[in-house]
């Protein structure tokens, strides 16, 4: 009896203190709520990684692999690594690149949570921009990482300044793109290989341009003669952007 | 808009592929009121409970609430709208409270810590705030499920089987947040397996059967053998 | 529900207009295959093989010009169909991809074939023959992409978005590898893009060619109006069967 009605106090003291400290929303939100919100889903990808450890060290660790194949693959067959050093810098962040998106819309549907994010009142579109920040992290700092491995194997320094924006700015058409079609194979029977055969034929214009970027660069030319690698970069990163911004509504409208 | 009810759902029909999940159902929820919604396995009562929500869009018919359409109202009247559904909605690699402050965050809380402080407490969580739910037991899962769902105080609260694997003291708390949630200005559907609980939470039970609403009635009225009987006629 | 059964079954003015466009097809195809390769001049400054491929030229620039309608017509049907939600929008966006599928691997291997006695090899990387690989390999994943969703709605949403993003890749792409081989040393010593215009077109060969260019435009409308047809049955025997089986 005793008992019981100390468990009544305990659940009225919970009560109390729920009516205490009821949830205030704030009406409308405007833009800063909406950066909020792209902010919080950033965060919380963030310390999902810290405390998982799915993505990051997926990504990395196969890209170190890679860069190790590639270098074993041409050793004794290409004379000098400059060479092939541009190719094998972006079909590794590519390949690598894969494997991050595939996981960031696959981890909330597997995990069932994709249902509580589109519950909440949050505009597509930032959950979008939440998710491609995220994604776009992941990316660059695998990149990181693929540089400073080529720097030992392949004895090629790319952390030219040039060579970073470019890193940048395919990064984002990427992600941007990648993001959007991450959405649109979460759901997909196939979704692991079939995130690769949408995205990498699409990517085709990033590709080239930071092949031929880097290539430009480990040649030592100069801006003049990077600079329509970089305009075509931006159009591609501008396209995109809006577009994947504008379509992303669409998908999960009856979901 | 209190007077047609806070929960309104008009000639709803649902189906997947093949199969008739909902059939043109009708319900209304009053302001104030527990209705707790009963059926067989495959009734269709998680269906409804998902178009209420907004989560899946009827085939036709429209979900009302507070007088608003939600297929034209929209992505802000998600904010009155709190769902507990078979999946816990969480994330299993996140603490308790990581995984409320987020939502907090998503759901625009002012304050955010203090409400998912009192949160936690309500929820009896406190405690093991700090751990990651992949370690929580089903129960606390679960609670944890009813603290997120009602993080936003949502006028509208639907609990798609909230007491499944709950213990009992579990159950208890669940009954009196129930209680309390319900008293005020709030329309709660839940459904549940549990017959004896559906009388004694609810203020009128409604039984779903074939996609279709085949009674309802005011609990008060009502044991639990009554709805069993109901159950077995179906 | 029930205006697809209805169109689908015994719809007379679809059949008249299949079977117009058959007939058409197969008569303007016959003439166009008699006009390039026995009417039409052989080039005058070619000789050998390389005479003789250059007739591939005509199917080939058919064969592009079916590719180009496909895909235009598909990125338009799927921006008509994300607007106005009809399905039929939805089926002949990718009726006119698979006719465009056709047609572009049709491009890709008479240009090959042209190519081998020409440049003598099979493969360079062109820019129009990078762009046009690439861009089949978008559109054969836009196919299997569809394959994988099972709701109807769900595949035509997605694979409508899809078809818009991969057909404004498609410049970028062009634009990429014209770039990149400007700047690339040239690996086939003189032979790049420009080689094109190797042989004079005369007047004949010209209207050999425009007529050839109708005439595949025609071929591709018949396969898109078929395959249209096709999708439509398809759906409303699902349909069917769902109606039968619950």
């Amino acid at each position: 009896m005793a008992e019981q009605r100390a468990e009544q106090r305990a659940e009225q003291r919970a009560a109390e203190g729920l009516a205490a400290h009821p949830a205030t929303m704030r009406a409308g939100g405007g833009g800063s709520a909406y950066f909020a919100k792209v902010g919080a889903i950033f965060a919380k990808d963030m310390r999902a990684e810290v405390r998982g450890r799915e993505v990051f060290s997926t990504m990395t660790s196969f890209s170190v692999l890679a860069v190790l194949i590639f270098g074993l693959a041409f050793d004794l067959r290409v004379p000098r690594s400059e060479m092939i050093a541009p190719g094998v810098l972006w079909v590794v962040v590519l390949f690598a690149g894969v494997l991050g998106l595939n996981r960031s819309f696959g981890a909330e549907v597997d995990r069932g949570t994709l249902s509580a994010l589109l519950l909440a009142p949050v505009d597509r579109s930032a959950i979008y921009f939440g998710k491609v920040l995220a994604n776009l992290f992941f990316t660059l700092a695998t990149t990181l990482v693929i540089l400073a491995v080529m720097f030992f194997i392949f004895d090629v320094n790319l952390f030219h300044p040039y060579n970073l924006l470019a890193v940048l700015l395919g990064g984002i058409g990427y992600v941007g793109v990648g993001t959007l079609f991450a959405a649109l194979t979460a759901n997909n029977r196939a979704r692991e290989s079939m995130l690769p055969i949408l995205l990498l034929p699409v990517m085709v214009p990033v590709f080239v341009a930071g092949v031929g970027l880097t290539a430009a660069i480990v040649d030592g030319k100069n801006f003049a003669e990077l600079s329509q690698w970089f305009n075509l970069l931006a159009v591609f990163d501008a396209i995109f952007v809006v577009v994947a911004f504008l379509l992303f509504d669409l998908i999960w409208e009856d979901a | 808009m209190g007077e047609e009810g806070l929960i309104v759902a008009r000639k709803v029909a649902k189906r997947y592929g093949r199969k008739r999940v909902l059939n043109s159902v009708d319900l209304v929820v009053p302001q104030g009121e527990v209705m707790a919604l009963l059926g067989a396995n495959g009734a269709g009562k998680s269906t409804l409970m998902r178009i209420i929500s907004g989560l899946t869009q009827p085939d036709r018919g429209e979900v009302l609430l507070g007088g608003v359409s939600t297929r034209r109202a929209g992505h802000e009247i998600r904010r009155y709208i709190g769902l507990v559904a078979h999946a816990p909605l969480l994330y299993d690699n996140l603490s308790g409270w990581d995984n409320l402050l987020f939502f907090a965050r998503l759901y625009d809380l002012q304050r955010p810590a203090e409400r998912v402080e009192a949160v936690l407490h309500a929820v009896d969580l406190w405690p093991r705030r700090h751990d990651v739910v992949r370690s929580y037991s089903r129960g606390m899962t679960q609670r944890l499920a009813i603290g997120r769902a009602i993080l936003h105080d949502p006028p509208v609260l639907l609990l798609d089987e909230p007491d499944t694997g709950l213990d009992p003291a579990s159950a208890e708390t669940l009954a009196h947040l129930i209680r309390t949630l319900g008293a005020s200005s709030r329309a709660i559907l839940l459904t549940t397996h549990n017959l004896e609980r559906a009388v004694l939470w609810a203020d009128s039970i409604t039984l779903l059967a074939e996609g279709k609403i085949a009674q309802s009635a005011p609990a008060a009225r009502l044991t639990a053998e009554t709805v069993r009987g109901w159950m077995a006629e179906i | 529900m029930t205006t697809v059964k209805s169109n689908a079954v015994g719809w007379r003015g679809v059949d008249l207009l299949q079977l117009g466009l058959g007939g058409l097809t197969v008569a303007s195809m016959a003439v166009a295959m008699w006009l390039s390769l026995a009417y039409a001049p052989a080039a005058s400054n070619l000789a050998g093989d390389e005479q003789l491929a250059q007739r591939i030229f005509y199917v080939h620039m058919g064969c592009n010009i079916g590719a180009l309608a496909g895909f235009v017509l598909s990125v338009v049907a799927s921006s008509v169909y994300l607007v106005r939600r009809e399905l039929d929008w939805d089926r002949v966006s990718q009726a006119a991809i698979e006719a465009g599928l056709l047609c572009g691997i049709g491009t890709i291997l008479t240009g090959m074939f042209w190519a081998k006695p020409t440049w003598n090899t099979y493969w360079t990387w062109d820019p129009r023959l990078t762009t046009s690989t690439i861009t089949v390999l978008v559109y054969l994943a836009y196919l299997l992409f569809r394959n994988g969703i099972d709701d109807r709605s769900v595949r035509a949403r997605f694979g409508s978005i899809y078809a818009i993003v991969a057909f404004l890749s498609v410049p970028l792409t062009f634009y990429s590898a014209r770039l990149f081989r400007s700047i690339h040393p040239v690996v086939y010593g003189a032979e790049n893009a420009d080689a094109q215009g190797d042989f004079r077109v005369g007047e004949t060969m010209t209207q050999v060619l425009s007529w050839n260019l109708v005439a595949f435009c025609i071929l591709f409308s018949a396969l898109v109006v078929l395959r249209w047809r096709q999708l439509r049955n398809e759906d409303a025997l699902a349909e069917l069967r769902e109606e039968v089986g619950s």
